[in-house]
């Protein structure tokens, strides 16, 4: 028995615009702590905008969203940046670092937001974040300044600094070449199985999938295989 | 919590530090020229407001000539119920002396609202040149008190003010009226008063009060040559110039005067009402000039910052994502428009003193205004206050469309996009 973490019950999506299309309909799924999760299906099957609905960033939507055990319908939007901030980390395809901050700075963010550890912890542990991911070296650089591979090793540490419940990821392996592509599956991979992280990834890439515990498939906005 | 935000406002300004100077510089040049603007004009209109209300009495107390409003009908008792109509009523041979200085004076000197007063007689004459008569007036004074209350010394030109005292029967004349007569200092001019008296008076100074109407009738001798010209005794006094701590308490202390003294006192807010509307009006117009100004450098910093949302349409998204709330947002690009207020601001205040200081070192000579070599300026300290919070003010409207705008970008259409 296992602590579940994101449970989606009958998630419907629709856009109204110009004529109704449904994009998701009847999704139900739950996640159970410490599961490394991904999600496939083709293009334009809905997976990204599950993620997003999952995410709570997107709220128009049917259907009830728990995460850790709180419905996230009827919060208000301060109050689901609370829950972004507190219990999601984000890894998105491309890796949206501020370059006008360093990127020990740019882990610390969300750390310092929310503001449960002091200034000098928080750097403390975003150093610490970026010692996991081997790029401390590159700590006091421009985020600019960072090849591809680094950066999305710098998000990953971003989306690890406030111990989140869950990490989701947008394709975080499609910007990148093969050999990032597998530093980066193997961070998550490590993540997983070492620090017991629940993720959830959204990819099109089969052999990515093929190595994750547990695959979502998805086609036509339903999912057919869990 | 705030800390953070504002760091993180500091770095977007910092990335932009180019616009972000032209923006400031915008405030800076709007606030420099409001300040500047009202400095000046206030000085302007300090200069103008002196020119008549520093050498007026704040209550003149004088007995006027009019009719009696007791005519004797009205008293008697036998018409007493009756409506008494008279005609033509003509003022009597009344005295224009006041009555009882000397309990005046013993009054005046207890009242702790007054500065000082300076007695006065004022008297018509004629100024005998040839065979011409030139009409003018001569105003008795004491120099001393006059000297103190209403800067007379610092409108003789020429001459010294303090001989009217020290040398006995002596006359200042006014520029106009001194070239009119061709007499110069040390002259002596002949005075033919109303009542048929002949006095020659020894020039000692000339004086330009920088209203020239006023300087071709106008002349002054001392309390006692004027009491010797009249014929009349050493108690005779025509007015009694009063100088108030406050002006403001003008009107009420005329009001009171009148009736204690029995006798008209006039406060200078009704004899010179036409000056304070003049001073609004520029007033006016320089708040308005420089409210426009403000405006102007809003719509640069509103346009700005609508900019910076556009270049940082992802840094927005990602702050979203990683759990800052619109709130968050919206606070960050305040920030960014209230440093800029702020910021160009203070330099707009600074800027301001310095055009001000520089105005205030230009030389402006006129003939009619004798004190006068440089431009005035208004150091007042409200003028820097007004232009610090106008610039806040302003800058924070212009700041507060785009970062509602910011605030409501959605992460999901941006971070989708790529």
């Amino acid at each position: 028995m296992s602590e579940i973490i994101l449970s989606a019950k009958d998630i419907q999506k629709s856009f109204h615009d110009p004529v109704d299309v449904k994009i998701l309909s009847d999704i139900t799924f739950e996640i159970n702590k410490g599961e490394f999760v991904s999600v496939i299906g083709k293009s334009g099957c809905g997976k990204s905008t599950l993620l997003y609905i999952l995410s709570t960033m997107d709220t128009e939507y049917q259907g009830d969203l728990f995460i850790n055990g709180q419905l996230m319908r009827n919060k208000k939007e301060s109050e689901l940046a609370i829950v972004r901030n507190e219990y999601i980390g984000f890894v998105f395809q491309f890796h949206y670092l501020l370059n006008e901050f360093n990127v020990l700075e740019n882990v610390m963010l969300p750390g310092l937001k929310l503001n449960k550890y002091s200034k000098e912890e928080v750097e403390h542990r975003a150093m610490e974040k970026l010692k996991m991911l081997g790029i401390a070296n590159e700590a006091f650089k421009k985020a600019s300044q960072l090849s591809g591979g680094q950066k999305q090793r710098v998000s990953i540490a971003r989306s690890l600094i406030n111990d989140p419940l869950i990490i989701m990821g947008d394709e975080p392996t499609g910007n990148l070449d093969n050999k990032n592509s597998l530093i980066v599956f193997d961070i998550f991979k490590e993540l997983a199985e070492v620090y017991h992280q629940t993720l959830l990834i959204v990819t099109h890439d089969q052999s990515f999938a093929a190595n994750t515990t547990r695959i979502i498939e998805m086609a036509d906005g339903r999912i057919i295989r869990q | 919590m705030s800390n953070l935000l504002i760091k993180i406002a500091k770095e977007l300004l910092l990335a932009r530090w180019k616009q972000t100077l032209v923006a400031a510089i915008g405030v800076t040049f709007s606030i420099s020229m409001f300040v500047t603007l009202l400095s000046f004009m206030n000085g302007l209109n300090d200069l103008l407001d002196g020119l008549i209300l520093n050498r007026t009495a704040h209550v003149r107390i004088y007995n006027e000539v009019k009719p009696s409003k007791k005519q004797v009908i009205n008293l008697s008792n036998q018409y007493k119920d009756s409506y008494n109509f008279i005609n033509s009523v003509k003022s009597s041979s009344s005295r224009q002396s006041i009555y009882n200085t000397v309990a005046i004076f013993e009054t005046l000197n207890k009242d702790p609202r007054i500065l000082g007063y300076a007695p006065k007689i004022n008297a018509q004459v004629f100024f005998t040149y040839g065979t011409l008569a030139i009409t003018g007036s001569i105003n008795g004074i004491e120099v001393a008190a006059e000297s103190k209350l209403f800067s007379f010394k610092d409108y003789v030109t020429a001459g010294k003010a303090i001989d009217l005292k020290n040398v006995p029967n002596s006359i200042i004349l006014g520029k106009g009226l001194a070239e009119k007569l061709m007499a110069n200092i040390g002259d002596v001019v002949q005075i033919n008063t109303t009542d048929g008296n002949l006095m020659p008076l020894k020039v000692v100074g000339v004086f330009q009060s920088g209203l020239k109407d006023l300087d071709l009738v106008q002349s002054y001798t001392s309390v006692a040559t004027a009491q010797k010209l009249m014929g009349k005794s050493n108690n005779y006094l025509t007015d009694i110039q009063v100088k108030l701590k406050d002006i403001n308490q003008a009107p009420k202390i005329a009001k009171e005067y009148a009736l204690l003294f029995d006798c008209d006192a006039e406060d200078i807010q009704t004899a010179n009402s036409q000056f304070e509307t003049g001073s609004t009006v520029r007033t006016i117009i320089s708040y308005a000039v420089g409210v426009v100004l403000l405006i102007v450098a809003g719509f640069g910093i509103f346009n700005i910052l609508n900019m910076l949302i556009y270049e940082k349409m992802d840094t927005i998204a990602i702050l979203k994502a990683t759990g800052f709330s619109g709130m968050d947002v919206k606070k960050i690009f305040i920030y960014i428009a209230l440093s800029i207020g702020i910021f160009g601001g203070l330099f707009g205040i600074i800027f301001g003193f310095g055009f001000s200081v520089i105005i205030d070192n230009i030389p402006f000579n006129t003939p009619s205004l004798p004190t006068i070599k440089t431009f005035p300026i208004n150091y007042k300290s409200t003028y820097y206050i007004i232009g610090i919070i106008f610039s806040m003010v302003t800058t924070y409207m212009a700041g507060f469309f785009p970062a509602r705008k910011a605030s409501k970008i959605d992460p999901v259409t941006i971070i989708r996009g790529k």
